[in-house]
Formats: structure tokens, sequence, C-alpha cells
């Protein structure tokens, strides 16, 4: 489904991915670990399409698709999602407006029909089960107000929404308590299929011990290090980054 | 941020789909303005006596007036003996219906979307059409006169209802206000009139629809609206005009009365021609509008959507003189190429216990400058008055300005006046967000534009709501940073 290919990407003139290399399959579930400063969020932010990260070599197909090629929101009407470490506010847009727009873009860049209120509204309400967010959150301008928690919920329920083929998860488990993660954690469960495929950027293992990634990536100064299974996270959380840093002889 | 802005610069910039002319016979009197001009826009219109001595003293004080030169715009000086004060279609304005209408004109209409079709009883919104100088059709006016109401254009209040004009006119607006009321009050053409009789209800939108059509003219209308005791009018004001290279001047005053327990509710989509991408051409809207709430428990209520204009500069106001009596304003003032707007309300608190609310929502965008300028005065025996002011402005790019000047003047110790302001950008993250979840930038920032307008966008009659929403989303085209 995704396949980056010797991505060297930088920002404001700065080198930060070295060189990554990634295959990713429908039905599997990568994580993507890493010290702070590694380009975990770089990464994210070049898959999605971010402007202010260049891309200086290397290639990543989407699909079949060369997404270098394509504008943010095509890529994201492809069916690529990006759930934000910090979703920004976006004061009188409530958050039904905001979804509603998004499904009927996509909808259109599909050939589709654009959704009826009435389907629409049975449609916010399926998904508002199945992520346990409250109804009160769906009037009220996006994000505005909302604690951390009420935040990354949000961004579940969009991707239950739009029910992207590829997600990238970018810290989400970040700010969580404990129940809001077992929310949070369980309703990407509930999302999982064999057609898709989701990508979590993380530091801890909390997360991952909900989600059973099929295979674990350490990245390091801009490059994939080491490669493994679930089990290397476990690895990671017992010993920390130093060890990866010292068999990689890499100064700290 | 630098890339998103570029590609937004070359987006195309939006078409005004109004710019086009009609080619109908016209007929003209040169330009210039002096006394004769004014004998002569009199004896076309068959004006009264009272009329035309009206006028001249009004032309009398004008000449000794200057121009006002305080408000935060800039224009190069106008030549008034270079506008063409009177230019009306030929053909007839009928009384039995829209057939003798001048086709061409209907054709007008029909590209604008205006319904002049008493058949599209769908949207129930009786039209007065002025085109340059004259009104052309009234719709449902019998059935408007079958309750009393009068809903006809000034010209003809003038002859068949002067003792009304004559009671009314110019006392809440009078002619001495500004230089451009003097000038108005001299010239003024054509307008709406309307009169809703004590305890009606008035059982549809009544509405003008002003268009400028003629070169080098100028539009001065005058609109007229008086509610008896306990009776209620919702009124909406649409204004387009064809693309020019030459500024042409609109200078209206609209005054409003409302007595016991009545309510006058006034809505205006303003999209005159603003100018092109380089701020050349484009209409100067200088408009005197006041309402004054004369009764006990009666209620004024403006709201405004200003998108078009080179300038705009108006302050619908109210006086709150009866006791009780409630006051309101709701504006989305938009600004984007080279446009400016200088433009606010004024509510004066004189009876007791009177309330007025200000919501304005200032949009810049490309080169424009946008000020809002607002004065609350509060006279010494209002007692217990209280305001409410919220004055919010978006900035979309960093070549426009925005600007507040509230004043407030309050002269009675028990007055609450609170005042509100927010100053916002749309940031990058922002448009990001929307973008990765499939909206587009031009969607996204209707999207934040629409939000951002929509408590003014809800004081407006439905029918016209979606249709302000949209020019708002057009006017933006190409406008984001």
């Amino acid at each position: 489904m995704l396949s980056i290919k010797n991505i060297h990407a930088s920002v404001e003139g700065k080198q930060i991915l070295k060189g990554i290399n990634l295959e990713v399959n429908a039905g599997e579930v990568h994580a993507i670990m890493g010290p702070n400063g590694s380009g975990k969020s770089t990464l994210a932010s070049v898959l999605a399409g971010r402007e202010e990260y260049e891309v200086t070599e290397g290639s990543i197909e989407f699909l079949g698709k060369d997404i270098l090629e394509l504008s943010p929101e095509d890529r994201a009407r492809e069916g690529l999602f990006l759930a934000f470490q910090y979703p920004v506010e976006i004061p009188g847009v409530s958050t039904t407006n905001f979804i509603k727009t998004a499904v009927n873009e996509k909808r259109k860049y599909h050939g589709q029909p654009p959704l009826d209120a009435v389907s629409f509204m049975k449609l916010m309400k399926e998904k508002m089960k199945l992520v346990e967010i409250d109804k009160s959150l769906l009037t009220r301008s996006i994000n505005e107000g909302f604690s951390g928690g009420e935040k990354k919920k949000n961004e579940i329920f969009q991707m239950a929404m739009l029910e992207p083929k590829l997600t990238i998860l970018d810290e989400t488990d970040s700010g969580l308590d404990i129940d809001a993660l077992r929310i949070v954690a369980s309703g990407v469960n509930k999302l999982r299929d064999e057609n898709r495929a989701i990508i979590v950027i993380t530091h801890y293992q909390r997360l991952l011990d909900y989600l059973q990634p099929d295979f674990v990536h350490v990245l390091l100064n801009g490059k994939i290090v080491k490669n493994g299974t679930k089990d290397l996270a476990l690895e990671l959380e017992e010993k920390g980054y130093d060890f990866i840093k010292d068999e990689f002889s890499v100064p700290v | 941020m630098k890339e998103e802005l570029d590609v937004l610069e070359r987006t195309v910039a939006s078409e005004y789909k109004y710019g086009f002319v009609t080619e109908i016979e016209t007929d003209v009197v040169g330009k210039g303005l002096n006394e004769d001009t004014i004998r002569l826009i009199s004896a076309k219109k068959n004006e009264p006596e009272w009329m035309l001595e009206w006028r001249l003293k009004a032309y009398h004080h004008w000449l000794k007036m200057e121009e006002p030169k305080w408000p935060n715009v800039k224009y190069p000086p106008i030549n008034y003996q270079d506008i063409i004060y009177y230019a009306a279609p030929k053909k007839k304005k009928s009384i039995n219906g829209l057939e003798e209408v001048d086709p061409e004109l209907l054709k007008t209409f029909d590209k604008l979307g205006i319904s002049l079709n008493e058949q599209k009883r769908l949207t129930g919104v009786a039209v007065d059409v002025v085109v340059d100088s004259v009104s052309v059709a009234t719709s449902f006016k019998k059935q408007l006169a079958d309750v009393g109401i009068i809903f006809c254009s000034i010209s003809e209040a003038i002859q068949n209802h002067p003792e009304l004009v004559k009671k009314y006119i110019g006392s809440v607006v009078p002619m001495t206000d500004n230089y451009f009321t003097a000038l108005n009050s001299a010239v003024f053409t054509d307008g709406s009139f309307c009169y809703i009789p004590k305890g009606v209800r008035c059982p549809m939108e009544l509405s003008t629809y002003f268009r400028i059509n003629t070169e080098n003219s100028g539009q001065f209308e005058r609109t007229l609206i008086i509610a008896e005791e306990e009776s209620y009018v919702s009124y909406l004001e649409g204004c387009t005009a064809p693309k020019r290279d030459e500024n042409q001047l609109h200078a209206a005053v609209v005054e409003l009365f409302a007595h016991r327990k009545a309510e006058i509710k006034y809505s205006t989509v303003q999209n005159w021609f603003p100018g092109d991408e380089n701020g050349q051409g484009g209409i100067y809207n200088f408009v005197t509008k006041r309402g004054i709430c004369m009764g006990d428990y009666s209620k004024i209520s403006w709201s405004q959507v200003e998108t078009g204009s080179a300038i705009t500069w108006k302050y619908p106001s109210v006086i709150l003189k009866g006791d009780n009596s409630i006051g309101e304003f709701y504006s989305v003032a938009l600004t984007n190429h080279f446009q400016q707007a200088d433009t606010g309300t004024k509510m004066t608190h004189l009876g007791k216990n009177t309330r007025s609310r200000i919501v304005s929502k200032g949009i810049s965008a490309g080169k424009s400058q946008n000020s809002y300028r607002g004065l609350v005065k509060v006279g010494k025996n209002a007692e217990n008055a209280r305001n409410y002011s919220q004055c919010d402005s978006l900035l979309l790019g960093d070549k426009c300005g925005a600007h507040t000047f509230p004043y407030i003047e309050s002269k009675n110790k028990t007055a609450v006046i609170e005042h509100e302001a927010t100053t916002s950008k749309i940031g990058e993250d922002q448009l990001f967000y929307c973008r990765q979840r499939g909206i587009d930038t031009e969607a996204a920032v209707a999207l934040i534009v629409t939000g951002f307008a929509k408590e003014v966008m809800n004081q407006l009659p439905m029918e016209f709501a979606v249709e302000a929403q949209k020019l708002l989303a057009v006017s933006l085209e190409g406008s984001v940073g």
C-alpha cells in the first residue's frame, strides 16, 4: 500500500530524514519509535504533504500513485489520514460542519454524490458510539476548549468518519490519561481490517500494548536503524534508546 | 507558508459576475449640477412645488458645505460636475405589471437572479426595482395594499401620498446632517417608500434592488420606511453595478421611523462593483442611514453584508428615543484587493431602559483597509441604558489592515456599556488541518470565514442568508495568506 524509498527531507535548510525506506501493506500495523529529534514527526509531515518540508531525494508511492505529486488535500482524499499530535482549534466551525465538509469533499473526489443530512446524521451516530465521543463536542467549534483527551478522541472520530486506507497516528498517546488511552486505542482497533494499514508513531509502549503492532521500526538521526516485531518495542521499554545508540555507535 | 501564499495569489481572482452593462434606451440629463439640473429632475418626476423647494434649499446648503476629511479612507477628489444626475430607462414603468417593462431589463434581472415574477410566490418577497434613477417595477403592490401597506417608489409616494412624505422626509436625517445628505436631498432620484399601518405585520419581505447601469452616473437614492404602532416589517436592500474603469458615486439616504411597539428590520446585501484587482474603478458607497425608535418599546435592527464598493463609508444608526426601545446593528464587512471600508454604527440612548447591541465582523484580505467606527452615546436622562458591542477582525494575509475606532460618550452613570474586540488571522496550521482532511484551501477559507461571520449571517432573512454566504465565499477567492 505504501512504499517509501530512500526519502531524504529537510526543513528550513536542515536535513532531517537521511534515507528512509519503509514498506507497509494492507492489514498491517507498523510502529515507528525513536528518541526526540530523530525525525518521527518529520516523517508524518512529509507523508501528509506539509509544504515546509522539502523532499530532496527519494520517492513515495501510495496505492500505486506517486504522492509527492499530490496536494495534501488530494492525498487525504486518496485515503491518507494523519491524526495530529496537536490538533488545532478552528473557532466558529462546528465539529459536525467540519467533518461533513470533509466527508463530502472525499465523496466528490471519488465521483460520489454528497451525503444528505439524514444519511450523514446516521453515519455520525454510528461512529460516535464506536469511538465513545460525547455528543456535546460535535456542536461546539472544532477542538475549541477541548481537553487533550477530547482532542485525541476527536481525531479518532474523524478517522472513523473518513474511513481512510492508511492512518498515521502521530504520538496520539501523548497527554492521555489511562482511561482516555484505553478508549482511543479501542477505537483504533475497531477500525482495523485487512484492507487498511496503520502507522503508529510513539515513544511509549503503552499504546502498543493495546495495538499490538506487526512491525516495529526504530528511527535514529533520520534513518531507520532497526526493524523488528513487537518484542523490539518491549526491549526498548526495558533498556531505553541507549542500547540502540550504542549498537550503532551514534553519539548521544 | 510562502508557497501557500503564492499558490493562492495565483488562483483566479473572483470574477465580479454582475459587471455586465445592459444596452437599453436611457433618458439622460447632461453632466453637471446646478439649479437647472435640479429643476429638470423635479420636472421629470412631476413633483409638487414643495418638493422642488425642499430640493433647492438642500442644494443651497450643500454649496456652503465642505466634504468631510476624517474617515480612514483615501480617494482622489470627486468632480461633482462630472457626474450625470439623472438617467432613466426610456420605457415607462407600468402600473399593470411586468409586460411593459423593457425586455432587456427583464433579462438583466434574470441574470442577476432577481425574481420579478409574481408567480414565484415561493420566496414571497415583494421587490421594487430601481435602475439608475428610477424604479422600474414593484411587485405585489396590490396584495400589500389590501392590508393597508404602501410599498412603492418614493417618486410615486411623493405624488400619491404627499402628506406622509412631507411629514417624515428629512426628520431623521436632516438635509444639513452632512455633505452627502445635503447632496442627496437636492438630487435624490428614487428609492423605496414603505408605510405599514397600525397593528399590521407585513406578510412578506419587502425588498428593493438597486442597479446602477449608466456610465458616469451617480445614484442618489432615498428610502423612507414608516412603521406605525405595533406594526412589523422586514426589508431587504440588494445592490450591484457594472464593471467600469471610473469610480461612480452612490450617496444614499435611508430614514426609518418606528412608532410605539413597532419593529423594523432592515437588511442589506451590498455588492457594488469593488474595483478590479488593481484598485481601478469601483463604486464609492457614501451612505447615511438612520432609524429613530420614536415610540416606547419599539425596535430597529440593521443587518448588513458589505462585500462590494471601492470605498464603503456608512454608519447605520439608531436613535433610541422611546423608553424601553432597542437598537441592533449586525455587520459583516469584507474588503479585498484595494477596497477600503470605514463603517460602523451610532447608537444614541435618550429614553429610559434602552438597549443596544452591536456585532461587527470585519474581514480584510488583499491590500485592503477595513475600519470599524462605532459610537455609543448615552444622554443624561437616559436611565439604565445597556449596550453590548463586539467587534471582531479577521485578517487574511499580511498586506491588509483592520482598524477599530470605538467611541463611548456617556452622560448618565447608570449606563452599562460593554465592549469586546478580537483580532485574528487564519493560521497556517488551521489551513493544513483542513487540507489534511481533504478540504482544499479555498473551501477551508470559506468554511472559516462563514464560521466567523455566522452570528451576523443568522440575522439575515433566510432567503438571503444563503446568497450572502455564497457572496462571501466568491468575494474571497484568491485571498488567503
